[in-house]
């Protein structure tokens, strides 16, 4: 039997082979250059505009920097999951408000509650350029000397919490 | 009349574009590295042609540093740095890229040389049925022969 007439059937297959991969993949899903790097620097009003905040916010503590918007849908459905992270662990919550007004923002919060300790208001993307953001809701996880150490893009699901951040929150918060 | 129409035709020709009138250098070169700048969630158009909000907020960040002088380089090093190399419209050629950039002209070589390898052996192929020893010639001849 003549095998050679089987060789472009062979490419055809390792063509399919490499298709069907790239269909397993979600082309929204940018890598972070982000991490291990130290949180990009900034200077923008908090949402009740009583301070200037800068990244030395993040410093001495493990902090969740959550990105969120009153406009932002998939928010809505991360949110009971922040709120019960708020209770359950001594993590600080930052919130990004982006794209936003405040009066919007506060009637969201009221709404739904506000798990932040700390809300930074980023109307113009001025944190959200540098952060490397492509949509909210994104997570970043970052340490106690200000490096980020993991990006969530997404809605932070009971399952996420649980298999991905919580341990590495909680292996962060062990280094004192 | 003509020269009234001309004056109305001439002032729609140097009014169809204010903001091209008005391009600075500065602008221009936004406009230029703009244009090689993919707007991340749109996935196949520059910054510079689409509407997203990001993409506009990236356009506002580029002037913004063309204004306080960074250079086309400086610029694009720092989105690359920010959203990876996936903001590049043209890959730039790598370890990772190498295949993408050169597997065209590989299998194009592969092509050519298979292509010449089998031309080759088909002559070959024909020269040795060409030549036909006296023998085998006198039998073909007979058969020749008996046919008519």
């Amino acid at each position: 039997m003549n095998l050679r007439g089987l060789i472009p059937l062979a490419g055809f297959f390792v063509l399919v082979g490499f298709l069907a991969f790239s269909l397993t993949r979600d082309p929204s899903i940018l890598p972070s250059e982000l991490i291990d790097k130290p949180f990009p620097e900034f200077e923008l009003a908090n949402l009740a505009e009583t301070d200037t905040l800068d990244a030395s916010l993040l410093e001495g503590k493990v902090s969740l920097v959550n990105v969120f918007g009153s406009w932002c849908v998939a928010c809505t459905v991360e949110h009971p999951q922040l709120m019960a992270l708020k209770d359950e662990t001594d993590l600080q919550l930052v919130g990004v408000d982006w794209r936003d007004t405040r009066e919007n923002a506060n009637r969201w919060l009221v709404r739904h509650g506000n798990p932040y300790d700390v809300v930074v208001f980023d109307p113009h993307s001025k944190l959200i350029v540098p952060l490397g953001i492509t949509g909210a809701p994104e997570t970043f996880v970052v340490d106690r000397s200000g490096q980020i150490r993991y990006k969530h893009i997404g809605v932070i699901t009971p399952e996420i919490w649980d298999d991905t951040l919580r341990p590495l929150v909680e292996s962060l918060q062990a280094v004192q | 009349m003509a020269r009234y129409l001309f004056i109305i035709f001439a002032s729609v020709f140097f009014c169809v574009d204010p903001a091209y009138a008005q391009t600075t250098p500065e602008e221009y070169r936004a406009r230029e590295i703009g244009a090689q700048l993919r707007c991340v969630v749109c996935q196949n158009q520059s910054i510079e042609e689409s509407d997203a909000q990001l993409a506009e907020d990236m356009r506002l960040v580029v002037r913004e540093q063309v204004e306080a002088g960074a250079s086309n380089e400086a610029v694009i090093a720092y989105m690359r740095n920010n959203y990876g190399d996936y903001v590049l419209l043209k890959p730039p050629v790598q370890a990772n890229t190498y295949v993408l950039w050169f597997l065209p002209f590989a299998l194009a070589l592969f092509g050519l040389l298979w292509f010449g390898l089998r031309s080759k052996r088909k002559s070959q192929f024909v020269e040795t049925q060409a030549a036909l020893s006296a023998e085998d010639q006198a039998i073909l001849d007979d058969l020749m022969r008996e046919d008519t």
